[in-house]
């Protein structure tokens, strides 16, 4: 049975400095004690003569014993039975440092100390070098697995970045391994664990690039969880993923947060929710973008054919606004608890406004949003896309006083975007563009602008000023295009 | 990074992690060619976009004048990778595919 006796200091730890003496004393002596010293050689050296230590204190090698005992404070004193701890003390505790030195048959002598005397935090303990450790240790216990991008000394890491195709365009947060340790804090999920395999090349988007890329996007670590959510929504079958990288169509994914840990996460629900201004709202559709963009391998220009594409594509995300809505939030729609979160990951074109200050009744309020809602894509083409009606407060007061719910809007509004098909079909007022002639028996006929009611996705979210609501028009939509995917934020946290 | 912990060594430079899928790209082969002056079967792959089957129709004209015979094939939808078995159908059957582009 092999005792020993390992003792972790600092030199700048006034604690350390009353006890190293006795420890010297005990080590000369012939106990079986090791000093190690979590300072550099020549401040470790520097102490020793302040001390007139009889020898200078051996420094512990990268860390490597105080990262492995960990302790809160030194002087730290631990006492090892074959190489396995049997007890320790931390700081300077007079009675109990001299009795588990008797543990080792050492005699510490501490006379003229005081009784207690709380330590110094261990360097292990300093947020840089716990973070440094942090990393490290995941790298050996294989949580951390991507290949490692060095960037040179003399390069700068957004440069560089930039230059090696990593970034959409704008800075991103240099993915070191300190920060996805500690991004990858932000869920109980295994780093390696697969959230979902990411279009057009079937990247394998696990935990861990996920957080490496919502670092780079600069997630605050608690929207991890949606940035999971999202990624494992996107890449559902059911949303085409491919399909919305490859197409020539501006969409690109929407994320809605909705329930009560959008709010708890940092998200924004109310004013410029679809604006500048908010971290968590600009970082998620962010990450998630760079994930298609990093994983996937769906990068603009190449596979990306998009004509235009618009600005929602760096990143399009906000949160429901849960107080005071008319209606259960998406999350209830799509079965979760009060107390649950999800997301709704859907492929939008950009935003655009409909103005309606006039209409104080629903039935009223619901032609304004109609008119707005048909001119999705093209008044004229019908059933191909869905859309995203964002309601404001002020507008959802009006369905909210007449005790309309989110199906009974749905239904109104799908009933209202009809038109007759004289209007819609080709070359009805010059226009090229419309339904093909030998659909249309009768030009009263009225043709439904969406497949189905519930193709008309509502979120109540906004300021609480302005009588206003917004637009996403979709993508090509539903089984022959990208569907609405909900996925819950839970099994991610 | 400016760490003032010297008794941890740290690397030259700044390390980062990959947030690529780290994929090795699979060389492909072009299949052989068809010889030219031979008589084959082509596959004309619509993928559903409007004015596509004007573009094939053309197509299959052009071949046949030139003695090819042709499949006519449809993807589902053009959101969408052509399915596994449509793909595997027209491998077997034909000796070569156009896919059709559109708008």
């Amino acid at each position: 049975m092999a005792l020993e006796l390992l003792a972790l200091v600092k030199h700048d730890c006034p604690v350390c400095d009353q006890v190293l003496p006795a420890l010297d004393a005990a080590r000369a002596g012939g106990a079986p004690l090791r000093i190690l010293s979590q300072s550099d050689p020549g401040d470790t050296a520097r102490q020793a003569e302040r001390l007139g230590l009889g020898e200078v204190p051996t420094v512990d090698q990268e860390l490597r014993e105080s990262a492995r005992l960990d302790p809160g404070a030194v002087p730290a004193l631990v006492l090892l039975v074959d190489g396995h701890e049997r007890g320790r003390v931390e700081g300077l505790d007079r009675d109990a440092l001299g009795e588990l030195a008797r543990g080792a048959g050492a005699e510490l002598v501490l006379d003229g100390l005081p009784a207690h005397r709380p330590g110094c935090a261990s360097r292990t303990r300093d947020p840089e070098v716990a973070a440094v450790l942090a990393a490290r240790a995941a790298r050996a216990a294989g949580r951390l697995r991507s290949r490692t991008l060095l960037v040179g000394s003399l390069e700068d890491p957004f440069e560089a970045l930039h230059e090696r195709g990593l970034t959409d365009g704008l800075p991103v947060v240099p993915p070191t391994p300190e920060r996805v340790v500690a991004m990858l804090e932000h869920t109980s999920r295994g780093p390696q664990e697969l959230v979902g395999v990411m279009p057009p090349y079937d990247g394998g988007a696990t935990v861990e690039k996920v957080a490496v890329n919502a670092v780079m996007a600069g997630c605050p670590g608690p929207t991890l969880p949606f940035v999971l959510a999202a990624v494992q929504a996107a890449c559902r079958p059911e949303f085409a993923l491919h399909g919305l990288v490859a197409t020539t169509h501006p969409a690109g994914p929407t994320v809605i947060a909705s329930g009560p840990l959008a709010d708890a996460a940092g998200f924004n629900a109310a004013g410029n929710c679809l604006g500048q201004g908010n971290r968590a709202n600009l970082t998620v559709g962010r990450a998630l973008q760079l994930v298609v963009r990093n994983v996937g391998g769906g990068r603009p220009g190449a596979e990306d054919r998009a004509a235009h594409g618009q600005p929602g594509k760096v990143g399009s995300c906000f949160a429901e606004l849960i107080d005071g809505a008319p209606w259960p939030s998406l999350a209830r729609a799509h079965g979760l608890a009060a107390t649950e979160t999800g997301v709704l990951v859907m492929a939008t074109e950009a935003p655009r406004l409909v103005v309606d200050q006039l209409a104080r009744e629903p039935e009223a309020l619901c032609v304004s949003l109609a008119e707005a809602l048909e001119a999705v894509a093209h008044p004229r083409l019908r059933l191909a896309f869905d859309a995203l009606l964002v309601v404001g407060p002020e507008h959802g007061r009006v369905f909210g006083r007449a005790g309309w719910g989110r199906e009974q809007l749905q239904a109104e509004l799908f009933a209202a975007s009809h038109s007759p098909a004289g209007e819609l079909v080709r070359g009805a007022a010059g226009g090229a563009e419309g339904l093909e002639a030998r659909w249309v028996t009768d030009p009263a006929m009225p043709v439904a602008k969406f497949a189905g009611p519930e193709r008309i996705q509502i979120a109540y979210a906004g300021g609480d000023a302005g009588l206003f609501s917004m637009v996403f028009g979709s993508w090509a939509a539903g089984e022959i295009g990208s569907a609405p995917v909900f996925a819950s934020v839970e099994p991610w946290r | 990074m400016a760490l003032s912990a010297p008794t941890l060594t740290l690397p030259e430079g700044l390390e980062l992690l990959d947030p690529t899928g780290e994929r090795s790209v699979a060389e492909r082969q072009l299949a052989p060619r068809l010889a030219l002056g031979v008589p084959a079967r082509i596959a004309l792959l619509d993928i559903r976009k409007p004015r596509g089957d004007v573009f094939l129709d053309q197509l299959q004209r052009e071949l046949a004048a030139r003695g090819h015979s042709t499949v006519r094939e449809q993807k589902p939808t053009f959101t969408k990778p052509a399915p596994d078995d449509l793909r595997a159908e027209i491998a077997e059957r034909c000796d070569a595919v156009i896919e059709a582009l559109a708008d």
